[in-house]
Formats: structure tokens, sequence, C-alpha cells
């Protein structure tokens, strides 16, 4: 599904991503964890196309292509999706209008009808529900005046409708209770398949409590400098990334 | 006293004659006056500190002309019908004149009185006086004195103390003819308790024309008026236009400007506020191409406890160029006043230009006032989120810019009017559908 080759990424001029080699299959959870500053953010941006990063080498090959070659829209039309740390807030447009714009544009991209306009609400009400979400929160404008917990909730009722193929979820845990995170990590579970892949940016072991990775990554200094099955994350809760940051140091 | 303003002024004697309100002394007393303070003093100069980014010399170097009356155009009801709402009673002025053919007040109130300003001179005369000019006088500015003189109609419309009306009254303006001068006014009394909505309209062919236009309201004790604007001049126009308000105590006053069109167009709000009244004050500017759309608002708080709110929001792009100067004046008896004033400007190209100068003085010592300004461009945060939502750039870009736009329609709470606003935002930023 995804493989990311050597990949080096400046940030003004700073080497931020020195050489990240990731392979990650069909059906797979990947876990990416590490310090603060260590580009795991940087990562999942560079893999969602967003401006301000300068990759300087290596590849990434989505489903046989070049990722790093799309626009964003081409990425996510493709069924790349991220969702964001800090959702951004847009006054004027409603949740329902870009759900449904969003939608759309993909089925254009892949030479479908536009939806039809009761199918439509049918669906994001389904999922509406299931999210726990109020239906209110259509008609609201997108995440403007929402509370942390609602904001990730709403990335996950996008994630939901558009039905991505590669799901990158940055630091979703970060600003949300239990309840929420077990709301959102529920949500993670029922989008999983045998054909969806996910990558998890996160600090903490806990979002993991409730979705099982496949694979631990430890990301730190721009280079992966570690990996495991999930018992990994869970050394990294006790013992901290200290002991691994040493270690490379050392050697 | 320049040659060019001399062509004004040399055409006016003539034209004066013609005008209405021929045997009432103090109107021939007003126009006198008015005349002689445009024909020393001309059309506001930049050295005014209102009128400092607004030059309005081209309108010296073009003279133009009224229309006469016999001259008028027939203007065909179907083609206004895109601008007329289907759920108002309907008044046409037709190249600064009433037009009876074109307007609907069937059903109104017997009580409630619209008509022409040129019939209501000639058979409620005293009425009319009482009023007339009392929201604003000649010393204003020029475009004051020179709508005092020069004004051919317009619209009087009288609605008595208690009454409570369904449906808006909308004026709508159209100018026809090439180098025509349409200068009206209107006179708009709202009695005690009384509910109003009032709506004017401004369209015209594409030509280049000058409208020029004043309405004065008078808003009685706990009366409560909405008030839209809408100007859509055409794209070759010079619009210059005011409204002058005047609230009572416990007065309501919610007013929505929307400024489309015009090469030049000048829109000065002033509401002057008695106790505990309440003014709200929106507005939308839209400028393309080398359009330049300035509005003024001023409030003045006359006395305690009222209420004034203004949200103005510009968007520019080409060399369009925007203008909001609003002032908000506290007078020292005016306590407890709590007033607040934002601007917020969208520039969507390098060559977009918007000046904007929020002013409040405060005389008194116990108030509450804010303003903030805001010039920018769109956040760039806002456009990667939506791209990676699968929606391509420009589509991103124009949905954000519309989003902007639309809350100020959105605060439209009069149906058809709101339809109508929306289409012509649709039209203006066209990737856009629209769901509800």
């Amino acid at each position: 599904m995804l493989s990311i080759k050597d990949l080096t990424v400046n940030v003004n001029d700073k080497k931020i991503l020195k050489g990240i080699n990731l392979e990650v299959k069909a059906g797979e959870i990947h876990a990416i964890m590490g310090p603060n500053g260590s580009g795991k953010s940087t990562l999942a941006h560079v893999l969602s196309g967003k401006s301000g990063y300068e990759v300087t080498g290596g590849s990434v090959t989505y489903q046989d292509k070049d990722l790093l070659d799309m626009p964003p829209e081409i990425r996510a039309r493709e069924g790349v999706f991220l969702a964001f740390q800090y959702p951004v807030e847009i006054p004027g447009v409603s949740n329902v209008y870009l759900l449904k714009a969003a939608l759309n544009a993909i089925r254009k991209y892949n030479g479908l009808d536009e939806v039809d306009a009761m199918d439509f609400l049918m669906l994001v009400k389904g999922k509406v529900k299931a999210l726990e979400m109020d239906e209110k929160f259509l008609y609201r404008a997108v995440n403007e005046g929402f509370s942390g917990g609602e904001k990730k909730r709403n990335e996950i009722l996008q994630m939901a409708i558009l039905e991505p193929k590669l799901c990158i979820l940055d630091e979703t845990d970060s600003g949300l209770d239990i309840d929420a995170l077990k709301i959102v990590a529920d949500g993670v579970n029922s989008l999983r398949s045998p054909d969806r892949s996910f990558i998890m940016v996160t600090h903490y072991q806990r979002l993991l409590d409730y979705i099982k990775p496949d694979f631990v990554h430890v990301l730190a200094h721009g280079q992966i400098i570690t990996s495991g099955g999930p018992e990994l994350a869970l050394e990294l809760e006790e013992k901290g990334y200290g002991w691994l940051e040493d270690g490379q140091v050392a050697a | 006293m320049n040659t060019a303003l001399n062509q004004y002024a040399a055409a006016y004697p003539e034209l004066a004659a013609a005008m209405p309100g021929q045997g009432l002394s103090w109107l021939q007393q007003l126009r006198a006056d008015a005349f002689t303070q445009f024909a020393s003093h001309g059309f506001p100069s930049p050295r005014e500190e209102d009128w400092r980014y607004t030059n309005v010399s081209a309108l010296e170097k073009k003279a133009f002309n009224p229309v006469s009356a016999a001259t008028t155009s027939f203007v065909d009801a179907d083609c206004l019908k895109q601008y007329q709402l289907a759920d108002a009673w309907s008044l046409v002025l037709v190249d600064g004149r009433f037009d009876a053919r074109l307007s609907n007040i069937q059903g109104l109130p017997d009580a409630v009185q619209v008509m022409a300003m040129a019939e209501a001179l000639q058979l409620h005369a005293g009425q009319v006086a009482s009023y007339f000019g009392k929201a604003v006088d000649t010393a204003e500015h020029g475009f004051i004195a020179f709508n005092n003189a020069w004004f051919t109609d317009g619209v009087f419309v009288h609605i008595p103390a208690g009454q409570i009306l369904a449906k808006p009254i909308q004026c709508l303006h159209i100018v026809t003819q090439e180098g025509s001068l349409a200068t009206t006014r209107n006179v708009l009394v709202l009695g005690d308790h009384a509910s109003a909505q009032w709506v004017e309209t401004f369209v015209g062919a594409d030509v280049g024309y000058l409208s020029a236009t004043v309405t004065e309201a008078f808003v009685g004790q706990n009366a409560e008026l909405t008030a839209y604007k809408v100007q859509c001049e055409s794209a070759k126009a010079y619009h210059f236009g005011g409204l002058y308000i005047k609230q009572a105590r416990d007065a309501r006053c919610i007013q929505h400007n929307f400024a489309f069109g015009g090469l030049l167009a000048r829109t000065d709000i002033r509401a002057d506020l008695e106790q505990a009244a309440e003014c709200e004050l929106n507005g939308l500017y839209l400028g393309v191409k080398r359009q330049h759309i300035d509005n003024h608002t001023r409030i003045n708080h006359v006395q305690s406890h009222a209420t004034s709110r203004q949200l103005y929001k510009g968007v520019l792009d080409d060399r369009a160029r925007g203008v909001f100067q609003g002032r908000v004046v506290v007078a020292e008896q005016a306590q407890k006043t709590d007033s607040n004033m934002s601007n917020r400007n969208l520039l969507l190209s390098a060559d977009a230009e918007v000046d904007t100068k929020p002013q409040l003085e405060i005389y008194a010592d116990d108030v509450k006032c804010g303003h903030g300004v805001t010039i920018g461009q769109l956040d760039e945060k806002s456009v990667f989120y939506l791209q990676s939502r699968c929606i391509d750039e420009a589509t991103a870009r124009n949905m954000l810019t519309f989003a902007f736009a639309n809350e100020m329609v959105d605060k439209v709470t009069l149906p058809t009017l709101k339809a109508l606003l929306l289409q012509f935002l649709l039209k203006h930023f066209p990737q856009n559908s629209y769901v509800d």
C-alpha cells in the first residue's frame, strides 16, 4: 500500500526527517511514537501534501504511484486521509456541505455520479449516530466553536464518510478525555478492514490500548530508531524514550 | 468655482422651474440655500477628512443631466422581476421619477401613506415639511446640498403609530439612460411602536450615469425598522447614497448594506440614538476590476443606555479599492453606552486595496466601546484543510471567500431578499453550489 524509502525532508533548510524507511501493507496498523520534535507530525504532513516542507531525497510510493507528485486533493481522492491534530475551524462552511463536497469530489474523480441527496443524508446520519454526535453538528460551521473532543470526533466522521484506504491519524488522542477517546477508538476500529491501513502518530500508549497496532515504530531525531510489535509501546510507556535515544547516540 | 462645476450650476435655473414643490416657500428657500452652498463649494473634495480616500472629481469632468419627465424611458416590467421582491409592496423610480405603472401597493393598510415625493409635496406638504431636512441638512456635505437642490422625486412613506406591516416596502431605483442624473429623495416615518421593513434597491442599464440619493428615516419611540440597501448599479455608474436615521427613545433599527455595483460608489449611513435605542449596522462590499467602493457610517449616541453594533466585511479583488470609515460619537450625557464596531477585509489580489478607519469619540465616562479591524488574505491552513478533504485549491479558495461574504447574507431575515442576495453571491463566486 505505502512504501517510504530514505525520505529526507527539510523545513526552512533544517533537516527534520533524515532517512525514513517504512512499509505499510493493506490492512495493517502502524503506530509511530516518539518524543516531541522528533518529526512525527512532519511525516504525517508530508504524506498528506502540506506545503512548507522540502523533500530533499527518497521516495514515497502509494499504490504503485508516486505520492509526492500529487497535489493534496488528488492524494485525498486517491484515498489518503489525514485526521488533523488541530482541525481547522471554517466559519461559514457547514459540516454537511463540506462532507458532501468532499464525497462528490471523490466520486467525480472515480467517474461516478454525484451522490443522491437522500442517500447522502441517510449515510451521514447513520455515521453521526455511531459516533454519538448530535445531528445539529452537521449544520454547524466546520469545527467552529467545537470542543477539542468534538473536533476529533468530527475528523473521524469525515473519515467514516470518505472511506479512505490509508488513514493517517496525527495525535488523534491529544485533548481527549477517556470517554471521547473510547468513542473515537471505536470509530476507528469499526473502519478496520483487510484493505484499509492506518498510520497512527501518537505520544502515548493509551490510544494503543483501544486501537491495537500491528507494528510500533519509534521516531527520534528524524529517523526510525527501532521497530517492534505492540509490546514495544508498553515498554516505552514504562521506560520513556531516553534509553532508546541514548542507545542510538552510543551506537 | 471651477468651470466644470459651472456645468451643473449653469444648468440649474432652467431645471429648477420644473422641480416639484414650486409653490412651497419653505422648500424653495431650502433649495435656494442648498444651491448657493453647492455653487460655492461643489462636490466634496479629498481635502475634507471624510472624503480623503474617495476622489469625486470625475463627476465634475462629465456633466450628468437629469432626464426630463417627457423623455423618461419605458421600462419593461418583466426585466425588473429579478430585483423586485415577490412578497413586497413595491415602489419603482425610473430615472429619478416615480413610476406608478410599475409600482404596486395594493393591500396596504389605509392608514399607511405611501406615495411619490412629488405627489406628497402637493397633497401633504405640511406633513412632509415637518420631516424633510430634519435628519440631515445642507451643511453635512456637498452631496446633501446637491440633493436638496436637485432632487426630482422620491417616495414618502408614513406608517402611523402602532402599525405593524406584514410585508416589506421595497423602493427600486432604476436608471436607464447614458449620461443621466437621477437625484432622489425619500422620507420614511415610523410612528411610535410601529414596525416595518424597508428595502432600497439600486440598479441600472449597462451605461454610465450618476445616481445621487438621500433617505431620511424617523423611527418613533419603541418602533422597529429593518432596513436594507442593495446597491447593484451598473459597472460604469457613479453612486452616492445617504441614509440618515433618527431613532427616538427605545427605537430599534437594523440596517444591512450590500454594496456590489458601481464604478465609484459611496454610501453614508448615520444614526442618531436617543435613550436606550438599539442600532445594528451590517455591511458587505465586494469589489472587482477597478471598482471603488466607499462606506461611511456614523453613530451618534446622543442619550444614555443606547446600544450600537457594527460589522462591515469587504472582499476586494483585482485592482478594486474599498474604504470603510466608521465613526461612533458618544455625547457627554450618553452614559452606559454600549458600542462595538468591527471591520474585516479580505484582499484577494496584490493590487487590491482597502483603507479602513474606525474612530471612537467618547465624551462620557461610563461607557463600553470597542472596535476592531482586520485586513488579510485567506487562511492557508483552511485552504490546506479543504484540499486534504478532496477539494481542489481554486474551489477551496472560492468556498472560503464565499463563506466569508455569506455571513452577512445569512443575517438577512427576509427570505425572498436572502434568496436574491444568495443568487448574487453564487454568481460572484461561481464554484459554489449551496446546500441549506
